[in-house]
């Protein structure tokens, strides 16, 4: 018996070795004014010795990975109440936290489980949101992420952005042959899935508005393509394979158009394409380079990166055509944009001096504020809720992605323990 | 005639100064050091054994390592898709020998270096892919011989974040396809 146990264990690992690896995240700067709070572990109820998964440890980690929370380190819990009649509120006071989170896991039988969980006002002594929730083995980590989300509106009124995804690609050397593959993982890095491997270079993900599926440019037939990839099946289509540029897709807010770059009428273009006839309409007619199409969240313009003024900045047209206007005039080079998700601002790679990195521009009062320090940062990308901008840097000589608040003053890094990561893009929210 | 041959002979100049410039250029890939050694080289040494070298005007070889054919790589300046002059030469020579072999593809990769946005960097790697296919259709290639492609950054020859790997980064090569 313990025979057949250990085949069936070793088989695992083998199908196991196909996993890949999760990104690690770690704060690279801290935010001061983050306000304190205590997240003790959860009671477990259940059949074997240990829960399924810690629930406090991952919303301890989503809060303090937003930057807005500092989690009391678990050494320096004065008490473990799992219940509301065990908070003595008084000894939370002492240690100056301003809230505090308690909880439950029971198991329920036939791989169920009930998470509850309790906020509460340490200086006023009352609950301020309680939630009970069902959930199967496989919805924990979603749980914990929703709890989290619950508790980040609760004290900053802003949405939070925890139970959302970030999809990368990764690159790493196999002998002489490069190997490139695409992943979606939880925006904490955990449960990372492979959605395409290639031996030729992959590029420039972009999720549909509902978080379902992705866009993607792919070399595999030596020359670039525009795919897009249902998710939850892997059922994938070929949308375009012109000669030439098949670039930079970008979704419409309505999902049913895709915005790109086409040079097949001679030098780089900006398209919209119907998803459901693939019929072309082409937004502009220049010789320069228009690439990098960005939606705005209403749906009626892009913006895009032009080099018609003789270098990169971004330009705005409607999404039914006509003039274009220029909206970035500070520095020598501005590409790549990112709408933040309330339409307001624009994220970029802001090239001054040598150094390319992430920029804000508020679009209204013009004003633009430069976030990252590194020398070859790219590739920004919102969060769903606009408090933070992804983003591909370099450290010695790997690619790592990292992520700053929209303020600048929060940053982190998320790596891969061997090879490189780049081309980050957040998911929306989950319309589910 | 007496120009066809002088062409020829300046063909087989750049030939052996290509040689040259291509050897240093793999080096230069490990250390700065190299790289400012191509340019002496290339400057330097080409003329007196370029002349020497020269012997045959027998058509060209796709596979004789010291034809200026063997020389498949256009490098560019910063932001640039301008040709320089010795590489103008280097292209007629391929646009010979592709107009003397209509049934002959090559397709054109062009190349950025990494700095910047990877879907400008597309752009930039077509705007170079297209201005050497223009080059060579000015020179009598067909242009359904020569398909082109833009890599961007995706495909460094050269690793490293340096001037020295850039300059090897920004280029068209030129894969000759179907053979």
């Amino acid at each position: 018996m313990r025979m057949i146990f250990r085949a069936v264990l070793l088989y695992l690992t083998i199908g196991a070795g196909a996993a890949p690896a999760a990104l690690t995240i770690e704060i690279t700067q801290g935010m001061e004014g983050a306000m304190p709070i205590a997240v003790v572990p959860f009671g477990w109820t259940g059949t074997t010795s240990d829960a399924p998964e810690n629930i406090a440890a991952i919303i301890s980690s989503d809060l303090s990975r937003s930057g807005r929370f500092t989690p009391l380190p678990d050494r320096d819990l004065v008490a473990h109440p799992t219940a509301a009649e065990q908070v003595q509120f008084h000894n939370w006071r002492m240690l100056n936290v301003d809230n505090l989170v308690i909880g439950q896991v029971t198991e329920t039988g036939a791989g169920g489980y009930t998470v509850q969980f309790q906020l509460f006002d340490v200086f006023r002594g009352k609950q301020l949101i309680g939630f009970s929730f069902p959930a199967s083995h496989a919805d924990l980590r979603r749980v914990a992420h929703h709890i989290s989300d619950l508790i980040y509106k609760e004290l900053t009124g802003e949405d939070g952005a925890f139970n959302t995804r970030i999809a990368y690609v990764t690159t790493a050397n196999r002998g002489e042959q490069k190997s490139y593959t695409l992943l979606v993982a939880d925006s904490d890095g955990y449960n990372p899935q492979t959605i395409l491997n290639s031996g030729q270079p992959l590029m420039s993900p972009a999720w549909s508005s509902d978080g379902k599926r992705i866009a993607y440019v792919s070399f595999e037939n030596k020359t670039a393509e525009i795919y897009t990839q249902d998710i939850a099946s892997g059922a994938r289509r070929k949308v375009a394979s012109f000669k030439g540029i098949n670039g930079a897709p970008a979704w419409s807010p309505d999902g049913r158009r895709l915005a790109l770059t086409l040079s097949q009428d001679g030098n780089p273009e900006i398209y919209t394409m119907d998803l459901a006839s693939l019929a072309l309409k082409r937004l502009t007619s220049n010789a320069a380079i228009d690439t990098e199409p960005a939606w705005s969240p209403d749906g009626r313009s892009l913006v895009f990166t032009s080099d018609r003024g003789g270098a990169p900045q971004l330009y705005r047209i409607a999404a039914s055509g006509g003039q274009a206007q220029r909206v970035t005039f500070e520095g020598k080079y501005n590409a790549g944009a990112d709408f933040s998700p309330d339409g307001r601002k624009l994220a970029m790679v802001h090239g001054d001096g040598g150094a390319y990195r992430i920029a804000v521009l508020d679009i209204e009062t013009g004003l633009l504020r430069v976030l990252t320090d590194g020398q070859l940062d790219e590739s920004p990308s919102f969060s769903p809720n606009g408090s933070m901008i992804i983003y591909a840097t370099g450290t010695g000589n790997r690619e790592v992605l990292a992520a700053v608040s929209v303020d600048g003053r929060f940053r982190q890094r998320l790596s891969l323990q061997a090879g490189n990561v780049r081309e980050p893009a957040w998911s929306p929210f989950a319309v589910d | 005639m007496r120009d066809q041959l002088k062409s020829l002979c300046a063909l087989l100049l750049i030939g052996v100064l290509a040689g040259c410039s291509t050897t240093g250029g793999e080096k230069s890939a490990t250390g700065e050091a190299a790289v400012e050694d191509r340019s002496i080289t290339t400057e330097g040494g080409a003329v007196s054994t370029g002349v020497a070298g020269s012997g045959s005007f027998a058509g060209y070889s796709l596979d004789d390592p010291s034809s200026p054919l063997s020389r498949r790589v256009i490098y560019f300046e910063y932001d640039s898709s301008n040709v320089g002059a010795a590489d103008q030469d280097l292209l007629s020579a391929h646009a010979a020998y592709l107009a003397g072999n209509p049934g002959q593809t090559v397709t054109l990769e062009g190349h950025a270096d990494e700095r910047g946005s990877r879907e400008y960097n597309i752009g930039l790697g077509d705007r170079r892919s297209q201005a050497v296919r223009r080059i060579l259709e000015l020179h009598g290639v067909a242009p359904h011989q020569v398909n082109t492609v833009s890599y961007g950054e995706e495909k460094p020859a050269a690793e490293g974040h340096h001037d020295v790997a850039w300059r090897l980064n920004r280029r068209v090569e030129i894969v000759y396809t179907g053979r």
